[in-house]
């Protein structure tokens, strides 16, 4: 049959020799390789002990922050929600008290907010509509896997940024 | 003094029955371990220090898991493959020497178990009769690809142990006897000034490619795995088998691997024997414990060896195996007898 192309490459299936048809130098080469691999390097990251390196501008577990004098910065202004394309993120929005200053940054706070990790794709939008840079993604920490659903709702005990050491220890002495 | 002796043999078939079954474990952790890295992976390395206790931990897993009798199989013989597998695997280490001689208190004390004149032929019989083992348990398993395995298993073996005896009685023609601890001894002879270098390879090179592929095929192993042909036969002989009883088939083959290796190593291999042992000037008790470390050290590179091509080669198609063993093996090792016989006949005739 005519080719089209004429780029067809014609292969004669020859008659083995001696040497292939002994099979034993093939096997030889076969071991030689294997062996080879045997004294490779493994690309094996041994987990729990190892960890791969992450990214620098990975997009992990959310955090809430406070600012220098231990406040929380959000201000429930509600533009993360409306960002985000998942509708992961719900808060409620409450009026700040007297005596509540060293708390709150803004009179308007979030009572609560909650994140939900499953329908969350961690694409980082809600650090951007953030005007107060209350929110960010670590690119250290990771929501880890659980059995139940509900843990996956992450409230303000698991989101909102640990009170500062020197600061707490400054608001005892006080 | 008879039961002294009696005592004796006791505790080195104890010993020798306890290195097998030690080694043959261990066989598992390094299938895995030689595995993984010829894949490039690290390998099991999670129970105890670099997974070392994973055997033990395999093992009890196997133990507690249920042991299932399908319904329509014969209890019996279903119970009985597995153990005739493992039974038939421990007996064959009995003859084999694991050193020479140790002189204690005036009295030589041989490192084997049990001297028998007919040393290989006792081997032979023994390995034949564990093709029994794969074929009731296939049988008595009422599954149609367990019959498979189990019948390719039969016809396998008896086609590869015409190629091995065949090898084997070229390697007779040439050491004259039957017996493992004598064809041991002669190995330790002078070859050229060097002491303990009168390795039967060196006459019989061919005989011991025919002799190591045959027991490639004898024990089952890649690229003769067919009975275990898990992409044609699921599992192949022990498709119905769980718990213990598949561990015991997996086991017998590692001791099938191990008694393998410890054959081929004293019939082509010098055995205890190793380079300069009589020059050296050591005492009689060292060079025997010497060479029982070496011994060991060539058992374990031939266990190694099998593991290697396991993970190297494909497997065979089965008309390929067929061929391959009537074709091809037992045409050359008639030759080999034939040439054996010649130049024996020659040597007498012009050089002695």
């Amino acid at each position: 049959m005519q080719s089209l192309s004429n780029r067809a490459k014609k292969l004669e299936k020859k008659p083995m020799n001696l040497s292939e048809r002994m099979y034993l130098p093939a096997i030889f080469q076969g071991l030689s390789i294997t062996m080879r691999h045997f004294f490779k390097k493994k690309a094996t990251i041994k987990y729990p002990e190892e960890t791969r390196p992450m990214s620098a501008v990975w997009r992990g577990l959310h955090v809430l922050k406070r600012d220098e004098k231990g406040r929380e910065r959000c201000t429930a202004c509600g533009l993360c929600a409306v960002a985000c394309p998942a509708e992961a993120i719900t808060m409620v929005a409450g009026e700040r008290k007297r005596g509540e200053e060293n708390l709150y940054r803004e009179e308007k706070y979030a009572v609560s907010y909650e994140i939900n990790m499953l329908r969350c794709i961690f694409c980082g939008l809600c650090e951007e509509a953030c005007p107060k840079a209350a929110i960010f993604l670590q690119n250290d920490k990771l929501a880890p896997a659980r059995y139940e659903r509900d843990e996956f709702i992450y409230g303000k005990d698991r989101l909102v940024e640990p009170m500062p050491i020197e600061l707490t220890s400054s608001a005892a002495a006080r | 003094m008879e039961l002294s002796l009696l005592l004796i043999k006791a505790l080195i078939i104890l010993a020798v029955f306890g290195v097998t079954l030690l080694i043959a474990t261990y066989s598992t952790y390094a299938e895995r371990k030689v595995a993984a890295f010829i894949q490039d992976r690290v390998g099991p390395n999670r129970a105890g220090p670099f997974g070392l206790a994973q055997p033990l931990a395999d093992a009890v897993k196997l133990f507690f898991k249920e042991e299932f009798v399908p319904a329509n199989a014969n209890k019996f013989l279903f119970i009985a493959g597995p153990s005739l597998a493992m039974l038939t695997a421990c007996m064959s280490s009995a003859v084999i020497p694991f050193g020479g001689t140790l002189i204690i208190g005036g009295e030589a004390i041989h490192l084997q178990a049990i001297e028998v004149n007919i040393g290989i032929l006792y081997v032979f019989g023994i390995v034949a009769l564990g093709v029994y083992g794969i074929m009731i348990g296939g049988w008595a398993s009422n599954n149609k690809f367990s019959l498979l395995g189990a019948i390719r298993a039969a016809s396998q073996n008896i086609s590869y142990e015409l190629a091995m005896g065949m090898s084997i009685i070229a390697l007779l023609l040439v050491t004259g006897t039957l017996s493992m601890r004598d064809i041991a001894a002669q190995q330790g002879e002078e070859l050229f000034g060097i002491s303990g270098m009168n390795w039967n390879i060196f006459y019989q090179p061919l005989g011991f490619l025919i002799f190591i592929v045959c027991a490639f095929a004898e024990t089952n192993r890649v690229p003769f795995d067919l009975p275990e042909c898990e992409t044609e036969l699921i599992g192949g002989y022990h498709t119905e088998y769980s718990s213990m009883g598949m561990g015991l088939y997996l086991f017998a083959e590692y001791v099938n691997i191990f008694v393998a290796s410890a054959v081929m190593s004293t019939l082509y291999f010098g055995g205890y024997n190793f380079p300069f042992m009589d020059q050296l000037g050591l005492p009689h008790n060292v060079v025997t414990i010497l060479g029982t470390v070496v011994l060991f050290g060539k058992i374990f590179f031939f266990i190694f060896f099998f593991m290697w091509v396991r993970w190297t080669l494909p497997r065979f198609r089965y008309d390929q195996l067929m061929n391959l063993g009537w074709k091809i093996l037992i045409p050359l090792s008639i030759a080999n007898v034939i040439l054996t016989g010649g130049a024996i006949l020659l040597k007498q005739e012009f050089f002695q």
